[in-house]
């Protein structure tokens, strides 16, 4: 019995491993068919993040809003939540930590960026609590209220960035210097990439949500909550207000993404016409590292790695950058099938008994 | 200026948007009511679109003239009905979370028609114009009646009556036909419809296919009324619009109807608002995030409450209670 226990526990982890292995070979198929040469492409990838340093610190530098998202969406996932406004969560926490930045200009370091950081946690967390009281409140599914989020945050830092923080190139100004995750030493050390501090927050994160979800109590009753609402309020849990705190806390997590993107990436905030895809990416990451931290960690390197060598890709194999996004979206497809994974997995491991 | 002529650049612009808005929330009608929940509705705009962008430009190459586009309709709407296949194996058949398969569904339409895109162009990240749209024109003799003429049958797309019309018989299909009986009786109760000898996963199926085709629909008129190409953000939102048009329309053919024509009026009006006395004073944001919003209200249960199909989202398995 505890074999056969221990057998299925491998397979949790094999499912991942086997769905990034599906996922690229079918984007190499996609390659031959459409003519290119996918061991040059792959190659490529590989080339470039790992041998050239611009290109492991841009790396680093997109892994960062990645983990956060990912963090955000497992974080909600564990108790039963599907946090789809990740990228709405992401959009008001980036804009709040620079228009903080901007409004709050002239205070020392010391003060303004953490102020600026938590602005945008704070932010994120408020458009995440929202969809956790209508749910709470009112029964609203948290995916199509989360999606209304979505294009209501979208739609509103657009309008406040053009009409309050406007500057030249459809953009708010930069964020002084005291405000700044930037870092030259990161940038010498990387031949010029854009890698920042940011970094620290999301291992911290990682670690906040390892240890909320595992060693308090509070993160007891939010997994339980997860595994059964049914069995949780028997027991005396209060599943709404669990509810609502496990969203808010996701959505803290996915401003701070959009806050790493405006204090450290970009140092401003630029009027988005369409989504940034990081929430969206941040499903697939969340997915991939089966919603546990380190988990998440190892697949928003996979992801920003596949995304920053495309660019190489596309100029060294001439194979389009949207590849990356079709390899991703087959990666989800493989780990939501997990079910017709194990099944086939057993079935060749009983084969390799029999023999 | 009068209202009349406020209503004359109203209407006929809420016509023209509501259009691919109606097609595909249907889509998400027939998916939704059968048990799957479609996240995916963005994406199978997209291919219609793409499909229906590259499908013109051949039929016009070859000589199809102004039917070009209509062609290009129906074939988006087979190959929306193809892509949506994807959704149907994933979410049905292997058992996957809809929404997950939903999400991974708009990411692979997204990177694979722009793929496809530069494939096909050398490298370009959009089509090229269509030279045969679907025009926009007065009715015959109806656009002469005075008063109601100028505002409902003056520069609109025959695209736009036929979507009206459509749901009015997607209405009939799915409440006065024994299939359509079938199809709510797997979404509402699954195990029940299974003794009573209906074929679940066939009929789910079905659900998500026609989803497919009436997304592809959507996007394909969206291309050949409003866009005339197909680009990385020809399709930004429309899908997830839809979406709430079917929510806010309470998974019912003419709500989803009423719904979509509401967002095509807000669509409108955002646009046009400059033009508008009164309303040019209101900020262009709250006219666009006005169906977002009106859409939590409605699910919150203040205005009458929005109730999904009972197994919608929940893959079926036969013998588990």
């Amino acid at each position: 019995m505890s074999k056969m226990l221990s057998k299925i526990q491998w397979m949790k982890l094999l499912v991942p491993i086997v769905s990034v292995v599906l996922g690229l070979l079918c984007g190499a198929i996609i390659m031959v068919a459409a003519g290119y040469n996918p061991l040059l492409a792959y190659g490529s990838i590989v080339q470039s993040i790992f041998l050239q340093p611009y290109y492991t610190g841009e790396t680093i530098r997109a892994m960062i809003p990645l983990v956060l998202s990912g963090l955000a969406v497992a974080f909600a996932f564990r108790t039963g939540l599907f946090n789809i406004g990740v990228e709405g969560q992401l959009l008001v926490g980036w804009f709040a930590s620079v228009a903080a930045a901007i409004v709050f200009e002239g205070l020392p370091k010391v003060i303004l960026l953490p102020l600026c950081i938590i602005a945008g946690g704070a932010a994120g967390g408020i458009w995440g609590f929202l969809p956790g009281f209508l749910k709470a409140r009112f029964k609203v599914h948290e995916v199509i209220s989360t999606i209304m989020m979505n294009y209501i945050a979208l739609y509103t830092t657009s309008y406040l960035i053009k009409n309050f923080l406007y500057t030249e190139g459809e953009r708010t100004p930069t964020i002084p210097s005291a405000a700044s995750l930037a870092s030259p030493t990161l940038a010498n050390l990387t031949q010029g990439s854009r890698l920042h501090w940011g970094f620290i927050v999301a291992i911290l994160a990682a670690v906040a949500m390892w240890f909320i979800l595992w060693k308090t109590t509070r993160g007891y009753e939010l997994r339980a909550v997860g595994f059964s609402p049914d069995a949780s309020k028997y027991a005396g849990m209060n599943v709404s207000r669990n509810i609502i705190l496990s969203m808010t806390i996701s959505g803290i997590f996915a401003g701070l993404s959009g806050a790493m993107e405006g204090l450290g990436t970009y140092q401003y905030m630029m009027i988005n016409s369409t989504f940034t895809g990081i929430g969206f990416n941040g499903i697939a990451v969340a997915l991939l590292g089966l919603n546990t931290p380190v988990g998440v960690i190892l697949a928003g390197a996979l992801f920003a790695g596949l995304q920053t060598g495309g660019l190489t890709m596309q100029s060294v194999a001439g194979v389009p950058v949207e590849l990356i996004q079709i390899v991703i979206a087959l990666i989800i497809f493989f780990v939501g099938s997990s079910y017709v994974i194990k099944w086939a997995l057993l079935r060749f491991s009983m084969r390799g008994h029999k023999n | 200026m009068s209202i009349l002529e406020v209503l004359a650049i109203i209407v006929p612009s809420t016509l023209l948007t509501a259009a691919p808005l109606i097609f595909t929330a249907l889509g998400g009608v027939f998916s939704e009511r059968s048990g799957v929940v479609n996240i995916g509705l963005e994406g199978l705009m997209s291919v219609g679109a793409f499909t229906a962008a590259i499908a013109t430009l051949f039929l016009e190459h070859a000589g199809f003239g102004n039917a070009s586009p209509w062609i290009a309709i129906l074939i988006a709407a087979v190959a929306g009905a193809i892509f949506s296949l994807i959704h149907a194996v994933v979410s049905i058949t292997f058992r996957a979370d809809q929404t997950v398969s939903g999400v991974a569904l708009n990411f692979l339409a997204a990177g694979l028609t722009i793929f496809l895109v530069k494939l096909i162009y050398n490298g370009n990240g959009q089509t090229p114009y269509i030279a045969h749209n679907i025009n926009k024109i007065s009715v015959p003799v109806l656009s002469n009646i005075p008063i109601i003429g100028p505002i409902f049958f003056q520069q609109v797309t025959y695209t736009s009556y036929l979507a009206i019309f459509v749901s009015f018989v997607v209405w009939y299909i799915i409440f006065k036909t024994s299939f359509g009986l079938r199809l709510r009786s797997v979404g509402e109760h699954p195990a029940a419809a299974d003794t009573l000898g209906i074929n679940v996963t066939r009929m789910r199926y079905i659900g998500v296919m026609l989803s497919g085709f009436f997304g592809g629909i959507g996007g394909a008129v969206y291309l050949v009324t409003i866009t005339a190409n197909y680009n990385v953000s020809t399709i930004a939102g429309q899908g997830f619009l839809a979406l709430a048009a079917m929510v806010f329309g309470k998974w019912h053919p003419i709500g989803a109807m009423g719904a979509s024509l509401f967002f095509g009026f807000a669509q409108a009006l955002s646009i046009t608002s400059q033009q508008i006395p009164y309303i040019d004073r209101l900020p262009s944001v709250v006219m666009m995030v006005a169906p977002y919003v009106l859409t939590l209200i409605v699910l919150t249960g203040f205005v009458g409450r929005a109730e999904p199909p009972k197994a919608d989202g929940i893959p079926y398995i036969k013998g588990q209670r």
